[in-house]
């Protein structure tokens, strides 16, 4: 499938909002989180820069699988660093191993389920960290009301990886020109309330 | 007028606009890059003077590779190969944008006038009048001319060489190989057509990749200590050390997993990380 003008419009705009946010947007915190947000940020920036360069057919590359999972495990890690003290070194841990993990299981090639079961689990904590966590804090008030925009974001971005999951399964649900199709808008909006989530949170 | 507008049409495609606006901005960053207060008169002039004297000199290199041109499939159709504008043409067109520029940047000042004919001097004498046809290692002295406009443009802003400005110079300076040999392992058939040696038909293929994996580094690290030295904020500094590791990512794939698509994907990124560098070391 050609990647439409319209969809690099919005990779671009996916690109520069990501660009913004590693810029201004992370700053005046901790190291931790700058650090894993930059990365966050980062393989969104760099991401959506090869997606325009390479069509949106890349994502059916073996390595995308490894790669989308930088960016939940980077942000989750510095939502958990900046809001929930007691678990920050061991959150650290199961990000680091759960991305090792990923790499290992996709790297040896393994007939039975492990894969998937690596890649569903570490997806998921992640997931749930970034979709539940800031709209929980923003409900109990220990954060502001726009920080709950961080936690669209994270359903945004379980949508993403549901997607991706679906173009790589062989048996998609939705058809590849569809997920294709929503893909770059997706990244977008889920890129705009990240940086909303950070700006007003 | 017609004949003035047809005429112009022509002329166009002859100064590369692409890559003369490209090198424009670098001329532009250069000068932003001393975060001095601008002196808008100067800044002013920077552009056409620079504008002029770059596109002189591409018009020159058409004039001389005209019979070079119309051998290669990618370059045949130029007005200069294919015969719609004379050789005497383009070589009159050429002087008169270089004479102009040149003239025009000396005008302004001395050194960054100097500076501007040293790119002229290297890029039309050195690289295609004397070296292009003899060795592959031609691009090299293609890359320093290339990277005399981001020098100049700081030079003028602060009236002397320093560090800084030959740092810049240099990221610019590894990045053009990005761009020649790119397009050296694209169109390898017909650079051979035309007996032009390149660093595939020289070295083979895989030299020609590694080169271009260790220039995109070499230029990323050079851009990231001169974003350093020039004192950009933590915040722009993050940016580029994301964009540098897109670089790294690429040029280590086109290492490992060489394949055409790879290849031009680090082309097109390379240019796209420049343009962004650039844009960043501005205040």
């Amino acid at each position: 499938m050609k990647t439409s003008s319209l969809d690099r419009v919005l990779l671009l705009a996916t690109g520069l909002l990501a660009a913004y946010q590693i810029a201004i947007g992370i700053d005046k915190m901790d190291n931790v989180p700058i650090i894993a947000y930059t990365i966050a940020f980062g393989v969104l920036l760099v991401a959506g820069l090869l997606l325009i360069i390479l069509g949106l057919e890349v994502l059916e590359a073996p390595a995308v699988v490894i790669v989308s999972t930088i960016i939940p495990l980077a942000l989750s890690l510095g939502l958990i660093w900046q809001r929930v003290a007691s678990l920050r070194i061991p959150y650290l841990i199961f990000a680091a191993a759960g991305f090792l993990a990923v790499i290992l299981t996709r790297s040896i090639p393994m007939k039975n389920k492990v894969p998937v079961v690596t890649i569903a689990v570490t997806h998921g904590i992640a997931g749930i960290t970034i979709f539940l966590l800031p709209i929980i804090l923003s409900l109990r008030g220990d954060a502001p009301a726009g920080f709950a925009w961080v936690g669209i974001g994270g359903a945004l971005i379980g949508i993403g990886g549901l997607l991706l999951a679906f173009l790589k399964s062989g048996k998609p649900i939705l058809s590849q020109k569809f997920i294709l199709t929503v893909l770059p808008g997706l990244l977008l909006a889920m890129t705009i309330c990240f940086v909303i989530g950070f700006k007003y949170g | 007028m017609q004949t003035i507008a047809a005429k112009l049409k022509l002329y166009l495609p002859l100064i590369k606009s692409l890559q003369t606006s490209l090198l424009l901005l670098t001329g532009v960053a250069g000068y932003l890059s001393a975060h001095t207060a601008v002196n808008w008169i100067r800044f002013w002039q920077m552009f056409p003077s620079l504008f002029l004297a770059i596109a002189g000199s591409t018009v020159l290199n058409m004039w001389w590779d005209q019979d070079i041109d119309a051998k290669m499939k990618r370059t045949h159709k130029r007005p200069t190969s294919s015969g719609q504008v004379t050789r005497e043409e383009t070589f009159n067109l050429g002087m008169a944008l270089s004479v102009v520029g040149v003239g025009w940047a000396l005008m302004v000042n001395g050194l960054y006038g100097v500076i501007v004919f040293a790119g002229l001097f290297f890029d039309v004498v050195v690289y295609s009048i004397w070296l292009k046809r003899r060795t592959c290692w031609s691009i090299v002295w293609g890359g320093i001319s290339g990277a005399m406009p981001i020098l100049a443009g700081r030079v003028l802003a602060i009236g002397r060489i320093d560090a800084i400005g030959i740092l810049l110079a240099c990221a610019v300076l590894f990045w053009i190989p990005t761009h020649t040999l790119t397009f050296s392992l694209k169109f390898a058939e017909d650079y051979s057509n035309a007996g032009v040696p390149t660093f595939p038909s020289t070295y083979g293929e895989a030299v020609a990749r590694f080169a271009i994996a260790f220039s995109s580094v070499i230029a990323a690290l050079t851009m990231g200590l001169a974003a350093v030295w020039i004192g950009v904020t933590a915040g722009t500094l993050r940016l580029i050390i994301v964009l540098s590791a897109g670089l790294f990512f690429l040029a280590a794939t086109t290492v490992f997993r060489p394949s055409e698509r790879v290849n031009f994907s680090l082309f097109k990124y390379a240019s796209m990380y420049m343009t962004f560098a650039m844009l960043l070391i501005i205040p």
